[in-house]
């Protein structure tokens, strides 16, 4: 089946990036088209209307696709890698599982060579996303507090932060003892009335989807209003490849499988790639032809190179004093203490923390009894009531620098369920990762004992930690070192362009789907501003 | 929704237990969390509790089969019909030994048993869903902001 007449412009993805390019778009009155392989989600099935909330995370509603396993999933060989793959697939892509912890990349995160002698400088920077950061804020409904001084000034979040809680309370006095920076975390969160959503009311289950509504998924902040300006969505159609004009080297539009299996040829003028930086790679490479024999817009061969996850390490504590557990958004604070660069450390760049109240009830008795902490028998109860509802834990984000060898390819055998060959994942850390965990382990733990913590534990990396997916398709002037360039567009290809985490010319060490969504709008704003001239 | 399908893949393997197998799930569930008076809780071995497990095998069902087959060996037969101290020294085995298909396995018992609403009420929570009714939070006092504050920047320009 064909759709030969063109779309002007189609979005592969209905993710982070998806959703805010299709609405950035929507006001030229191009027709837009978006394909996605999932399908909408119905809050009123999300696991917090359920009592089996917790056990749905390690089902169902579980981050790893490869656990899942629903019909909407593409499985990911991540054999060889000590960081397994995250992600979802549906209306809103992995902003459906996600905790909307929304820092935004630093300054110096676009500058790194320049200030540190690594990796690359992108060629955009903190300022000209600036007032991207503050439009995405705007439809995504950020809370959080203006002031932060680990960022420029003019960072102000529309709503007021979420609260505090026991557990802040008793992180913020340890971290002000040992004169530590922290700060209530800008959260993908709603903490009143916003743009037609009902305010947290702490369910404590954000990232398995929101029942309230209250945090932002691109389901239900971008794709409501572009759908309203003439974005056409269609779900359950997953792309296969991007075709090639032989004659021009143009994209001219993609083979997908829809709702019913059947091959659709849809012909497009402009193909924008949303999926992820995993997906982007697997599509690219998967988009063999006579002009592109390995792959589309690869003649770098950096598509599916410098594969960036953010190192994670887990560092949580025990106290005599109850804490928040499960009750309320799960990260509220962060610290930048250890952001940039200090050589004294022995590593270049830096981390940053995401502090978490505490877990739920079932959680805890999983990990604890999983390591040892919690007994079988008679103590069992005892123990566990010292446990549940005491627990404190932060997170570290390590930046991860770009490595070539840290990459995805095709698999040569696993495949999904329309036979489209899947991603592999090989990918090692580096001693200066090593290294960065390792500190972060050591400050963590003695802000816990600062903070009164009887007991810590610590997992180093967080095995199933692949939430951020950064890099394979990354951003640059020079053609030989990078896919696109500094406004998206992809070097080899003048009508493709890449709007997601794949375009990180460096990852930072924050959560990036605030920097994500800026860039994406950043780059439909540069194509509006081109339009008469975008395939020169 | 549930975190278990109507008709699961078979690659999850076989959803039901055998009768045999739910005697030794319960056995097992017994010496892992056994009932309490003090703390007014049942024990992992109630009929509720096996009940929801049998029935939230899901994608662990594979893992769950070979633990119990796996005991039974330890055990030299019939873990089930063994006295309570020669079941507590197969235990101390199983959990030596049980690995991956342990771990899963002990985490389906126990998120069963930690949903119980007489668990549940022991430990202080209301056994209901967190969604309509939500949780309160202490606002907190942002004062404790002022030293970051005074600190300044710490940004790095670039």
């Amino acid at each position: 089946m064909a759709h030969p007449d063109p779309v002007d412009v189609l979005i592969i993805g209905s993710g982070a990036s998806g959703g805010a390019v299709a609405w950035s778009l929507a006001d030229t009155k191009m027709r837009i088209l978006c394909l996605e392989q999932g399908d909408w989600q119905n809050p009123a099935n999300y696991p917090s209307t359920g009592r089996d909330w917790e056990a749905r995370q390690f089902a169902d509603m579980a981050t790893s696709p490869n656990r899942r396993q629903l019909w909407s999933d593409y499985p990911v060989n991540d054999d060889n890698s000590p960081i397994k793959v995250l992600n979802f697939n549906a209306v809103g892509g992995s902003t459906i599982l996600y905790a909307a912890h929304y820092p935004r990349l630093h300054p110096s995160d676009f500058k790194v060579k320049s200030l540190d002698g690594v990796a690359d400088d992108w060629p955009i920077d903190y300022h000209q996303l600036e007032p991207f950061f503050a439009e995405n804020d705007r439809m995504t409904g950020v809370s959080g507090m203006a002031g932060d001084p680990a960022y420029p000034p003019q960072k102000t979040p529309p709503m007021e932060p979420i609260p505090m809680g026991r557990s802040g309370r008793m992180l913020g006095e340890a971290m002000n003892r040992l004169g530590w920076h922290w700060w209530p975390s800008d959260c993908a969160v709603t903490t009143r009335e916003y743009e037609g959503r009902a305010p947290c009311i702490n369910l404590g289950h954000c990232i398995a989807g929101c029942a309230q509504g209250a945090k932002a998924s691109t389901d239900i902040t971008y794709w409501p209003a572009a759908i309203r300006a003439g974005v056409e969505l269609r779900t359950r159609c997953r792309v296969r490849e991007i075709t090639i004009d032989n004659a021009t080297g143009m994209a001219n539009g993609v083979v997908y499988y829809d709702k019913d299996g059947q091959e659709v040829f849809q012909a497009a003028h402009v193909v924008i790639m949303a999926a992820n930086g995993v997906g982007t790679p697997r599509l690219l490479l998967n988009s063999v032809s006579g002009k592109f024999p390995n792959g589309l817009a690869n003649s770098s061969g950096m598509v599916g190179r410098n594969l960036m996850f953010h190192p994670y390490a887990s560092i949580w504590g025990y106290f005599n004093e109850e804490t928040d557990g499960n009750r309320g958004p799960p990260l509220s604070l962060w610290s930048h203490e250890f952001y940039e660069t200090d050589k004294s450390r022995g590593f270049v760049r830096g981390y940053s923390w995401q502090f978490g109240r505490g877990v739920g009830a079932i959680l805890e008795a999983q990990q604890s009894m999983a390591l040892g902490r919690l007994p079988w028998g008679a103590d069992h109860h005892a123990t566990y009531r010292k446990l549940y509802n005491h627990r404190m834990n932060i997170a570290a984000i390590c930046e991860d620098l770009p490595e070539l060898h840290n990459r995805v390819t095709l698999d040569p055998v696993m495949k999904d369920a329309h036979g489209i060959p899947a991603p592999k994942i090989d990918y090692t850390l580096s001693e200066n990762s090593h290294r960065m965990l390792d500190h972060a382990i050591a400050r963590a733990t003695e802000l816990m004992k600062e903070a009164g913590a009887w007991d810590v534990g610590v997992e180093k990396p967080i095995l199933n930690g692949g939430w951020h997916l950064l890099g394979t398709a990354r951003m640059g002037d020079d053609p030989d070192r990078s896919v696109v360039n500094g406004w998206g567009r992809a070097h080899d290809v003048k009508n493709l362009f890449i709007v997601d985490g794949s375009v990180f010319t460096t990852s930072g060490g924050v959560n990036p789907t605030s920097t994500i969504q800026a860039i994406a709008l950043y780059i439909a704003d540069q194509m509006k501003q081109r339009l008469a001239t975008l395939f020169d | 929704m549930s975190n278990t399908l109507a008709n699961p893949p078979p690659s999850w393997g076989d959803p039901n237990l055998t009768d045999a197998e739910k005697r030794t799930l319960a056995a097992m569930c017994a010496r892992m969390i056994p009932a309490s008076d003090e703390f007014k809780v049942p024990g992992a071995d109630d009929p509720l509790i096996q009940a929801d497990i049998a029935k939230s095998l899901g994608r662990d069902a594979t893992a769950v089969h070979d633990t119990l087959a796996l005991l039974n060996r330890i055990a030299g037969g019939d873990f089930a019909a063994l006295p309570v101290a020669k079941q507590e020294e197969a235990c101390a085995t199983l959990r030596a030994e049980g690995g991956m298909n342990l771990t899963l396995t002990t985490r389906i018992v126990l998120q069963c048993y930690y949903r119980d609403d007489r668990v549940m009420i022991s430990l202080g929570m209301e056994p209901r869903p967190p969604f309509p009714k939500g949780h309160v939070l202490p606002q907190g006092d942002w004062s404790l902001l002022d030293p970051v504050r005074a600190r300044g920047k710490i940004w790095r320009d670039a």
